[in-house]
C-alpha cells in the first residue's frame, strides 16, 4: 500500500508545536511534530498515554481547547493549503467534509437525544446542502455501507439502543458521510472486544480500498498497527522519536523507546511453551511535560543513555530511505 | 484555589463584616430597637438621634439593622442545619441501602417536595407559636427534599465505585462504609448546597415576616420588613434598608457557595 | 501442569455458580427482567497457580470475580476456599474470613478512596482485621510498600499524587496486607499503559513466587492471559465454553468461539498480516442479551458451524482430554 508516491502529500504536518499553559508552567505538548500522509495510505501513531497522540489529531482539526492550549509554530497542509491560516468559518467547512474524526468512546461521542439517522443526515445537510429527505435517504445508505443490518429500522433508533460495536459503526458512517479525504481515528477500537475490533478493522480496510480515503490510526496496540497501517509514527513526550514503514518499525525498530514498547507487550503466541521469561520493562513513567530537560526526553528511562543524551536533544536522522529516528546512538554509529 | 476566586473572597468579606456588625454592633450602638426614640416616619439623614430614620412607631432603624441581624442569621443557620441533617440522613440511607428503604424514603421525600412550601410553613407557624425556633424548624422541614435527593444521588454514584467494594473486602462494616468512606466523598456538593440553603432560609424568614407570621417578640430584619410594609409608600427606608441587609447577606452566602463549588471541583483546581 | 487430579491441592472450588440480577421486587407488580450475568459456572483453582478467565464484555467475568469474594450476591451454587464454604458465610464470620481472600480492581482511579493517604489505605485492612500488634502495623505497612516497589515516604501522599501504575501497586499492597491465600484480580492491568502493564505483571508474578499466592485473573487481553495464567477458562454469556491449561488452549483450541477469539487478535508481525486475515474466523453480529437467552447453545446465533441441534439443546461442558473441557456439540 505504500506505493502511492506522489510529489505532494495529501496531508503534511511540519514542525507543529503546541503549548499549554498550566499551573506548573508552560507544557510543550507537541514539539516539532511532523508527519506525511499520501492518499489511500494508513498512518499509525503509537506511544504511551499522554505523549500527544490525540493532541496531534486535534491540532490537525484545529480543535485544541484554547485557552489554555495554543498552536505556536508549524504548518498543517491539506492538499497544499495551510489549515492554520484559515479562519474559523473555513475550518468548519473542512471539518467533517475534508477531514473527519472518529473518537475512542462510542458511548459519549454520539448525541443521546437524536436518532442515529438524524446524526448522519445532519452532517450531510450542513456540508452538502442536501434536503432533509435526501439526507435521510443517504443516511440509510451510509448505515448499509458500514454493515449495519436493517439500516432502515436502525436509522430511527437512538444511540443507547445500539451495542458498542454498532455505535462505532455509526460513528464511522458519520465520519464517512461527506466522503472525506482524511479520516482520523483516535483509538477507535480500544473500548471494543477483539472480535468486534476485527469487524471494525475489516470495515475500515474495505472502505479505504473502495474510496482511497487516507486514514490516521491512533492506538497503543502494536497488533492494531501491524494489522492496519502502512507507515508508523512513534511519539514520546510530545515528540516524534521514530517513523518509517510498518515492517521496519516492528521488525527492526531503531529507537530504544520503540524497542521497549514492542518488547514489553505480552504478544499472543500461537505456540506457547511451558516456560515464561519475565517481560521486558521500560522502567519509570512518562515525564511531566513542564519539566523536560534540554536532553533526550527518553533519557531518564533509557537503558542505553549516556552523557550526551542528557545534554542535547537528538535530531531525527535517516536510518534508511524512509525510516527516521531521533537517538544519539544512531548518530554515534553504534546502533542498539 | 478558594482564595484566588475574587467573587468568593468578596462574599466572605461581606459575611465577616455582617457577622461583626451583628455581634459587636449591639455593644457599640446599644439603643433598644423596640424603644421609641423620635417622631414616627422620620426619613434618614434628618435627625442625629436616628441617623437612618424611624419606622411607623418612631423606632430607630439603625438600631433595628444592627440588633436584628443576629436573629436573621441564626434562623438561616439553624434552618440550613436542619435541612442538612434530615436531607443527608434520608439521602444517605436511601442511596446506600436501596430496595425497600429507598422506595419508602423517596416516597416520603416526594411527599414533602410536592407540599407548597410557604403554605406548609405558614400552617406550622400558625398551629404552633410563631417563635423563631418554630420558624427555623418550619423552614428546615420544607427545604430538605432537594438536599436528600442530592445526597442520594451522590451515595448512589459513590457506592458503586470500587474503593467502596475495596473497603468492604478488607472488612469494613456498613456503618463505617456509610459514614467514613462514602460520606466524606459525598460532602463537597452537600456543603455547597447547604451554604446556598442559608440564603434561601433567610429569604424564607423574610417572606414569613412580610406576611406577619414571624416572631413578633424578636427583632429581625424580616420583622422590620413585615412591620414596615403598611407604610411602604410613605416610608420606603423602613422596608428597603433591612431588605438591603438581607440582599447583601444572601449575596454573600451565594458567592461563598459558588466559590466552594469551584474549590471542590478538582477539574477547576488542576488548571 | 497437574499430573493426576488426586494430587492436586485445590484452594478454590466453585460449584455451579449462578448470579442473576433483578427479577424480584418487594412491590407487587413491579417485576423487572432477570439478567443472567453468571449462569452455572464451575471450576477449581490449584494452590499457588493462576487461573484465568477471558471473554467478551458482558460475559460475566467481573460478576464471577465479585461473587467469588462475596461482593456480588450469589443466587445459586457454592464457593469453597479449602474446606470453608465462603458462599454460606454471613455477617461477622464473612467479614473475618475476608482476610483469606482479597481483590484487586481494574480502575486504578476509582479503586482508591481519594481522601485517604496511601499508607492509611494499606493499613486499613490490618486495623480492621486486627493483624499483628498495633505497634507493629506501621512497620508492616512499610514492608508492604517496599514489596510492591513504592518508597516508604510515599505513605503520606494522597492517591491523586500517584500515577496509574503506582496506584495499582497500592491496590496490590492493600490486597496482600492480610496475607491472603487467594487474590482475585479483575483486569488489573487493562487500564494501564503498555509499558506500565509489563511492570505490574512482573511484580504480580514476583509476589506470587514470594508469597505463594493463588490468583484468579480476569482479563480480556489474550496476550496477557497467556503470559500470566496456568489454566484458562473462556466465558461466553455467563457460562464457560472451554477450559484448559495454557498450552492446550492456545495450541489446540476446540470451541468455535475460542478459535474465533484467538484468530481475531491481531498479530504484531506485519509480514503475517495477509495470512492472518485470510485465516481469520469472522464472527457476525453481537452476543445476545443476557436477559432473553436463546434456548440452545448460547453461541449458536453467531457460530459459523452451528447445526440444527445447536439451536435446540444446550451443549454440556465435556472433558475431552485430561484438564481440557469444551461445551460444543461438534467436539
Ligand atoms: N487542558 C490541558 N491542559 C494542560 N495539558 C493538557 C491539557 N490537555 C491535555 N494536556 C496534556 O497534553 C499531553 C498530550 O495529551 P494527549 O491527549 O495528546 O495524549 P495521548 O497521547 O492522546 O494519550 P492517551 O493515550 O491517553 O489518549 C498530555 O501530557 C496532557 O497532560
Ligand atoms: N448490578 C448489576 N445489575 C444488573 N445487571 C448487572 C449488574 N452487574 C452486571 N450486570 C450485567 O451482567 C452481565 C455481566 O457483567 P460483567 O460485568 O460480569 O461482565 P464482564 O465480563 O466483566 O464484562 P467487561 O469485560 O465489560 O468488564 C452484563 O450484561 C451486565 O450488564
Ligand atoms: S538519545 Fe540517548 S537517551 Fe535518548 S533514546 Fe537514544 S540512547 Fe536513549
Ligand atoms: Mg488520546
Ligand atoms: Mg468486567
Amino acid at each position: 500500500m505504500s506505493g502511492h508516491q506522489t510529489d505532494r502529500p495529501l496531508l503534511q504536518v511540519s514542525n507543529l508545536c503546541v503549548e499549554f499553559r498550566t499551573r506548573d508552567g508552560i507544557a510543550r505538548v507537541l514539539d516539532e511534530v511532523s508527519l506525511e500522509l499520501q492518499p489511500g495510505q494508513t498512518l499509525g501513531i503509537v506511544g504511551e498515554s499522554g505523549c500527544g497522540k490525540s493532541m496531534t489529531a486535534l491540532s490537525i482539526m484545529r480543535l485544541i481547547p484554547s485557552p489554555p492550549g495554543q498552536i505556536t509554530a508549524g504548518e498543517v497542509r491539506l492538499a497544499g493549503e495551510d489549515l492554520l491560516r484559515f479562519d474559523e468559518q473555513r475550518m468548519r467547512d473542512i471539518r467533517g467534509k475534508d477531514i473527519s474524526m472518529i473518537f475512542q468512546e462510542p458511548m459519549t461521542s454520539l448525541n443521546p437525544v437524536f436518532t442515529v439517522g438524524d446524526q448522519i443526515a445532519e452532517s450531510l445537510r450542513l456540508h452538502e446542502g442536501l434536503s432533509d429527505k435526501e439526507a435521510a435517504a443517504r443516511a440509510v445508505k451510509m448505515l448499509k455501507a458500514v454493515g449495519i443490518p436493517e439500516p432502515q429500522a436502525r436509522a430511527r433508533e437512538y444511540p443507547h439502543q445500539l451495542s458498542g460495536g454498532m455505535r462505532q459503526r455509526v460513528m464511522i458512517a458519520i465520519a464517512l458521510a461527506c466522503g472525506p479525504k482524511v479520516i482520523i481515528a483516535d483509538e477507535p477500537t480500544t473500548a471494543l472486544d477483539v472480535t468486534v475490533q476485527a469487524q471494525i478493522f475489516d470495515l475500515l480496510r474495505d472502505l479505504k480500498e473502495r474510496t482511497s480515503t487516507a486514514i490516521i490510526l491512533i492506538t497503543h496496540d502494536m497488533g492494531a498497527i501491524a494489522e492496519m497501517t502502512d507507515r508508523v509514527t512513534v511519539m514520546y513526550a510530545g515528540r516524534v522519536v521514530e517513523e518509517g514503514p510498518v515492517e521496519a518499525i516492528l521488525d527492526a525498530p531503531k529507537h530504544p523507546y520503540t524497542q521497549g514498547l514492542i518488547a514489553c507487550v505480552p504478544q499472543l503466541d500461537p505456540n506457547p511453551t511451558a516456560e515464561r521469561p519475565p517481560l521486558e520493562e521500560i522502567p519509570g513513567v512518562v515525564p511531566a511535560l513542564t519539566r523536560l530537560g534540554k536532553g533526550c526526553a527518553f533519557a531518564p528511562r533509557c537503558k542505553y543513555a549516556f552523557e550526551r543524551c542528557d545534554q542535547e536533544a537528538p535530531r531525527r536522522v535517516s536510518v534508511d530511505a524512509d525510516h527516521r529516528a531521533a537517538c544519539w546512538l544512531l548518530e554515534e554509529g553504534t546502533s542498539a | 484555589m478558594f482564595r484566588r476566586n475574587y467573587a468568593a473572597m468578596f462574599g466572605l468579606f461581606l459575611l465577616v463584616l455582617l457577622v461583626l456588625v451583628t455581634l459587636i454592633g449591639p455593644l457599640v450602638y446599644s439603643v433598644d430597637p423596640f424603644e421609641i426614640v423620635w417622631a414616627p416616619l422620620t426619613p434618614p439623614g434628618e435627625e442625629a438621634t436616628a441617623p437612618l430614620g424611624t419606622d411607623y412607631l418612631g423606632r430607630d432603624i439603625l438600631a433595628g439593622l444592627i440588633h436584628g441581624g443576629v436573629a436573621t442569621l441564626a434562623v438561616g443557620l439553624a434552618a440550613a442545619l436542619i435541612t442538612v441533617v434530615i436531607g443527608l440522613t434520608v439521602g444517605a440511607l436511601a442511596g446506600f441501602y436501596l430496595g425497600i428503604v429507598d422506595d419508602i424514603l423517596m416516597r416520603v421525600t416526594e411527599f414533602f417536595q410536592v407540599l407548597p412550601a410557604l403554605m406548609f410553613a405558614m400552617v406550622l407557624v400558625t398551629l404552633f407559636s410563631s417563635s423563631l425556633v418554630v420558624v427555623a424548624i418550619a423552614i428546615g422541614l420544607v427545604s430538605w427534599p432537594p438536599t436528600a435527593r442530592l445526597a442520594r444521588a451522590e451515595f448512589l454514584r459513590i457506592r458503586n465505585l470500587e474503593y467502596v467494594s475495596a473497603a468492604r473486602s478488607v472488612g469494613a462494616k456498613n456503618t463505617r462504609i456509610i459514614w467514613q468512606v462514602i460520606l466524606p466523598n459525598a460532602l463537597p456538593p452537600l456543603i455547597v448546597s447547604a451554604t446556598l440553603t442559608i440564603g434561601t432560609a433567610i429569604l424564607f424568614e423574610a417572606g414569613l415576616s412580610f406576611l406577619g407570621l414571624s416572631d413578633p417578640n424578636t427583632y429581625s430584619w424580616g420583622y422590620m420588613i413585615g412591620s414596615g410594609r403598611d407604610n411602604i409608600l410613605d416610608a420606603w427606608w423602613a422596608v428597603t434598608l433591612p431588605g438591603g441587609m438581607i440582599f447583601v447577606t444572601v449575596l454573600a452566602v451565594s458567592l461563598i457557595g459558588d466559590g466552594l463549588n469551584d474549590a471542590f471541583n478538582p477539574k477547576l483546581r488542576e488548571r | 501442569m497437574s499430573d493426576t487430579s488426586s494430587t492436586r491441592d485445590l484452594l478454590l472450588r466453585i460449584e455451579d455458580l449462578k448470579v442473576h440480577f433483578g427479577g424480584k421486587s418487594w412491590m407487587p407488580g413491579k417485576v423487572s427482567k432477570v439478567v443472567h450475568a453468571v449462569d452455572g459456572v464451575s471450576f477449581e483453582v490449584e494452590r499457588g497457580k493462576t487461573f484465568g478467565i477471558v471473554g467478551e464484555s458482558g460475559s460475566g467475568k467481573t460478576t464471577t470475580a465479585l461473587a467469588t469474594v462475596r461482593l456480588a450476591p450469589v443466587t445459586e451454587g457454592r464457593v469453597f476456599l479449602d474446606d470453608l464454604e465462603v458462599s454460606a458465610l454471613k455477617g461477622e464470620a464473612l467479614r473475618l474470613a475476608r482476610k483469606r481472600f482479597q481483590i484487586i480492581f481494574q480502575d486504578p482511579f476509582s479503586s482508591l478512596n481519594p481522601r485517604i493517604r496511601a499508607g492509611q489505605t494499606v493499613r486499613e485492612p490490618l486495623d480492621l482485621m486486627e493483624v499483628g500488634a498495633e505497634s507493629e502495623r506501621e512497620g508492616l505497612v512499610q514492608e508492604l510498600f517496599a514489596q510492591v516497589g513504592l518508597r516508604p515516604e510515599q505513605r503520606a501522599l494522597f492517591p491523586h499524587q500517584f500515577s496509574g501504575g503506582q496506584r495499582q501497586r497500592i491496590g496490590l499492597a492493600r490486597a496482600i496486607a492480610t496475607r491472603p491465600e487467594l487474590v482475585v484480580c479483575d483486569e488489573p492491568v487493562s487500564a494501564l499503559d503498555v509499558a506500565i502493564q509489563a511492570q505490574i505483571l512482573n511484580l504480580m508474578r514476583r509476589l506470587q513466587d514470594e508469597l505463594g499466592l493463588t490468583y484468579l485473573f480476569i482479563s480480556h487481553d489474550l496476550g496477557v492471559v497467556q503470559y500470566i495464567c496456568d489454566e484458562i477458562a473462556v466465558m461466553y454469556l455467563g457460562q464457560i465454553v472451554e477450559q484448559a491449561d495454557r498450552v492446550s488452549l492456545f495450541v489446540r483450541p476446540q470451541h468455535p468461539y475460542t478459535k474465533a477469539l484467538l484468530s481475531a487478535v491481531p498479530s504484531a508481525r506485519p509480514g503475517k498480516r495477509a495470512a492472518n486475515q485470510a485465516q481469520r474466523i469472522r464472527l457476525e453480529g453481537d452476543p445476545p442479551s443476557p436477559i432473553n437467552l436463546p434456548k440452545g447453545c448460547r453461541f449458536a446465533g453467531r457460530c459459523p458451524l452451528a447445526e440444527a441441534r445447536c439451536h435446540e439443546t444446550p451443549p454440556e461442558l465435556k472433558v475431552i482430554e485430561t484438564g481440557h473441557k469444551v461445551a460444543c456439540h461438534l467436539v
